[in-house]
């Protein structure tokens, strides 16, 4: 039974059962923790778009906020720039990295539904990060990531909405 | 090896063996996190605690890639130890050599210091101790501390004793380390302590069957 359990929730499945209650429990501090990390990523990601930001002319427009992100604070962080950045010209502005150093060497040896576990719960930080830049930037925004790492892709992309 | 051939390892594996990440990321990052167990505890001596177990279970794996990336051979005491942490370990972690100061209690015979784990395990055995004189620490730039944290005890790089306790463990080395100054705090100098306990006997692995 254990065995069919691994193998439904290898194939990414939920198994809702006897241990319901344990699981709702984890998810519950999960949450919590992804909340942490994300609050921690944008403390700094505040300051440290402060920091890079202070010698160069005021940013006008959100568009210009944006290709700052992209450009200067993404290679600050991770040495290379956003791959792509593409708008809807309604506030909503995807930002994509085809190669996102905090997933680009993350596996498990317990199959790829807990590594795309493993890999969400690297994505608050970076989330947090994005957050606190734009919001020091004065773009209040909302950010959300998603990842294809559970496919065997290694991308990420952050949504970017004001 | 030498003192000197350790240095020139340590650089090495960070010329070639070993990918940068940007030191203001890590810096703030840390700190924020440190301020994050703060406002959770509100308690500086638990987020000490907390620390320390966070460095401990990095250490514990933070060995092991060291071991892999280095080929250091066994250290032949506890001497060494401390030199290999501060030339090679800090080197290739953190970019910065800290400065070792032995301390040897008593007077003992040059060769028997340590490289005897039997004669290392009775209790009659000088104490062996090292400090690590942090010049520089990447945890602690653009850090402040304010009055209120001073007094409450807060070590704010603690983590690294826990690093340096659990890596160690890891490689049968029972060590207490703590921090015993820090210029955040207004010391002269930051000064981590690390004391060895016994050598820990290497356990058989559980039979396959």
């Amino acid at each position: 039974r254990r065995r069919l359990m691994e193998e439904v929730e290898e194939a990414g499945l939920v198994v809702e059962g006897s241990n319901g209650a344990a699981r709702r429990e984890d998810k519950e501090e999960e949450r919590e923790l992804e909340a942490r990390l994300e609050q921690v990523g944008a403390l700094v990601g505040a300051n440290l778009a402060e920091r890079l930001s202070r010698d160069r002319p005021p940013l006008a427009t959100t568009l210009d906020v944006l290709k700052f992100v992209c450009k200067d604070f993404w290679t600050a962080i991770w040495e290379k720039q956003v791959d792509g950045l593409r708008t809807n010209h309604r506030g909503v502005y995807v930002l994509t990295d085809q190669a996102f150093k905090p997933l680009a060497r993350i596996a498990t040896s317990e199959g790829s539904a807990m590594t795309a576990r493993v890999a969400k719960l690297h994505l608050p930080h970076s989330v947090g990060l994005l957050r606190g830049a734009l919001g020091r930037l004065g773009v209040n925004a909302t950010v959300v990531a998603e990842s294809a790492i559970a496919q065997g892709a290694k991308g990420a992309s952050e949504t970017a909405s004001t | 090896m030498s003192t000197k051939q350790y240095k020139t390892a340590g650089d090495e594996v960070w010329r070639n063996r070993t990918d940068k990440v940007s030191s203001e990321l890590f810096t703030m990052t840390y700190g924020a996190l440190v301020i994050q167990l703060i406002k959770d505890y509100q308690d500086y001596s638990e987020v000490n605690k907390q620390l320390d177990k966070m460095g401990y279970n990095i250490g514990t794996r933070l060995i092991e890639d060291f071991l892999a990336r280095t080929n250091m051979p066994r250290c032949t005491d506890f001497r060494d130890t401390g030199e290999v942490i501060s030339k090679v370990g800090f080197k290739m972690f953190l970019n910065t050599t800290p400065t070792v100061i032995h301390h040897n209690r008593s007077s003992m015979p040059a060769d028997a210091s340590g490289s005897n784990p039997t004669a290392a395990s009775q209790n009659q055995q000088p104490q062996q101790e090292f400090s690590l004189i942090l010049e520089e620490n990447p945890l602690s730039e653009f850090v402040e501390m304010p009055p209120d944290a001073r007094e409450g005890g807060l070590w704010w790089s603690n983590v690294l004793a826990g690093v340096i306790r659990g890596a160690l463990e890891m490689v049968q080395l029972q060590t207490t380390a703590y921090f015993v100054s820090d210029v955040l705090r207004g010391d002269e100098q930051t000064e981590l302590r690390v004391r060895l306990v016994k050598f820990m006997e290497e356990e058989a692995p559980p039979a396959d069957d």
